[in-house]
């Protein structure tokens, strides 16, 4: 039985018709057609769905949608600008190469996003930490750490010094 | 067409009250990390899930001295408290690599222990600080210590119309240190090869071990204690050597299995180094309590 839920997505009020045994991914991609979420291994193994609920990274893909009635969800789509500008995240992992074949990255981002809202100066194991349940099968890591500690320094204001 | 019911109570009372009207329709579900993946798997079809997220009374952490956590207490929340990383550092081991943040910003400690999984993470250091796991059903509640909550893998004490509400800890003795490692390939995302739990408390002198406890993880059916190492170790001196000893006797109490992950041997291997690695940072650990 179809049942209406209301929730923000990226700011704006969505009220969606779903199943009960939908999931956020699937909510979000295949209703909304917020695309950047990615379905990788459909479990909450590897972490490209990942989307903040109420700040906080969760596995969209195994997510029951009954349960983001009311939250405060941010998916990719999210960051940019109003002016489309790009948000320092994602600069940087242009300007870092953090990106090969990106599948892996907005919810990459998503999970470096909390992790800098929560710690605007990590070290580069505590990004690792923070970035354990997102795999990248094309890039080894490295740019990508790289990438998030680029944008920790560009959210800082510091941005001009990093010209190598 | 596949589906279910997804109920949302927002009390004890009303969990339980749907958890008896629908008994073997209904599944309980916290953050569905497991639940989940195995409805997607069809490895389970219930038509009711009852969700225990939106219910108070199961998701807190209390500090007094001893510690409560609410069975559907996110492992996250555990993960960033600074009185469980504080007084019990050993909690935080074993919920700081359980999955991932994505998992455990959903999953919760009373999701990990009620599936008893022998490699449930956050077992080892709730059996080592002797937790009581409370449990509210029909005719009211009980408390059942988790040394007597699992029954084998994937079957524990509670009934089919009860919930498992909360874990109390007792308050340490003074002069006690305790560690959990995990041994895993990688430390995120993967199940532990073995998960070693070690609590120690000291005499005055800081040397002598007044009384010990050691829990096991993917050593047996079921996360164990090792008794037998624990009374090596009461009125020892604690030292590399004892630990070693201790190691050994601990590893004569588990019966591992050969899996995927790890061969019998050299599962029985590791608990006794581990058991020293842990030993020593239970040493460690005492003694920056005591200087603080």
């Amino acid at each position: 039985m179809k049942r209406t839920i209301r929730f923000t997505v990226n700011g704006n009020v969505a009220e969606v018709e779903v199943l009960p045994h939908w999931n956020l991914l699937r909510v979000l991609r295949e209703e909304l057609w917020l695309t950047g979420a990615k379905q990788g291994c459909g479990e909450g193994e590897c972490g490209a769905c990942t989307v903040l609920v109420d700040g906080a990274p969760v596995n969209a893909c195994i997510y029951p949608v009954l349960e983001v009635e009311g939250k405060n969800v941010l998916t990719i789509e999210g960051l940019m600008g109003e002016d489309g500008r790009l948000h320092p995240l994602q600069e940087a992992f242009l300007e870092k190469a953090g990106v090969q074949c990106g599948f892996c990255t907005p919810g990459m981002i998503m999970s470096a996003k909390a992790l800098l809202d929560m710690n605007p100066d990590p070290t580069e194991a505590e990004i690792r930490h923070a970035i354990a349940g997102n795999m990248c099968r094309c890039t080894g890591y490295v740019q990508i750490v790289e990438s998030i500690r680029r944008a920790a320094e560009l959210l800082a204001g510091d941005g001009s010094s990093g010209k190598e | 067409m596949r589906t279910f019911e997804y109920l949302k109570p927002t009390s004890l009372k009303e969990a339980l009250e749907l958890l008896e009207r629908y008994g073997e329709k209904a599944k309980l579900v916290a953050g569905g990390t497991d639940v989940m993946v195995l409805w997607k798997k069809r490895a389970i079809s219930p038509e009711y899930l009852i969700s225990l997220r939106n219910v108070p009374e199961l998701n807190f952490v209390a500090y007094d001295g001893g510690l409560k956590i609410g069975a559907a207490t996110p492992l996250r929340t555990i993960e960033l408290s600074p009185e469980i990383r504080e007084h019990f550092p050993v909690i935080t081991d074993a919920v700081s690599n359980l999955g991932s943040v994505q998992v455990r910003n959903s999953g919760t400690m009373g999701g990990n222990i009620c599936n008893a999984a022998p490699s449930a993470d956050s077992a080892p250091p709730m059996l080592v600080l002797g937790a009581k796991v409370a449990i509210s059903g029909p005719d009211g509640e009980r408390s059942v210590p988790i040394t007597e909550f699992f029954r084998g893998p994937s079957k524990t004490v509670v009934g089919p119309r009860e919930i498992v509400t909360h874990f109390s800890v007792p308050r340490p003795q003074p002069n006690t240190g305790a560690a959990y490692w995990k041994h895993t390939r990688r430390k995120a995302m993967d199940l532990p090869i073995l998960g070693v739990a070690c609590l120690i408390s000291f005499q005055d002198d800081m040397k002598t071990c007044s009384a010990a406890s050691i829990a096991l993880g993917v050593a047996a059916p079921t996360p164990m204690r090792a008794y037998k190492a624990e009374a090596f170790l009461a009125g020892k001196i604690i030292d590399e050597a004892t630990l070693d000893e201790a190691g050994a006797i601990a590893a004569s109490e588990g019966s591992p299995r050969t899996t995927i992950r790890g061969s019998a041997w050299y599962r029985t291997e590791m608990i006794r180094v581990l058991v020293k690695r842990t030993g020593m940072m239970c040493r460690d650990r005492a003694k920056g309590a005591a200087g603080r």
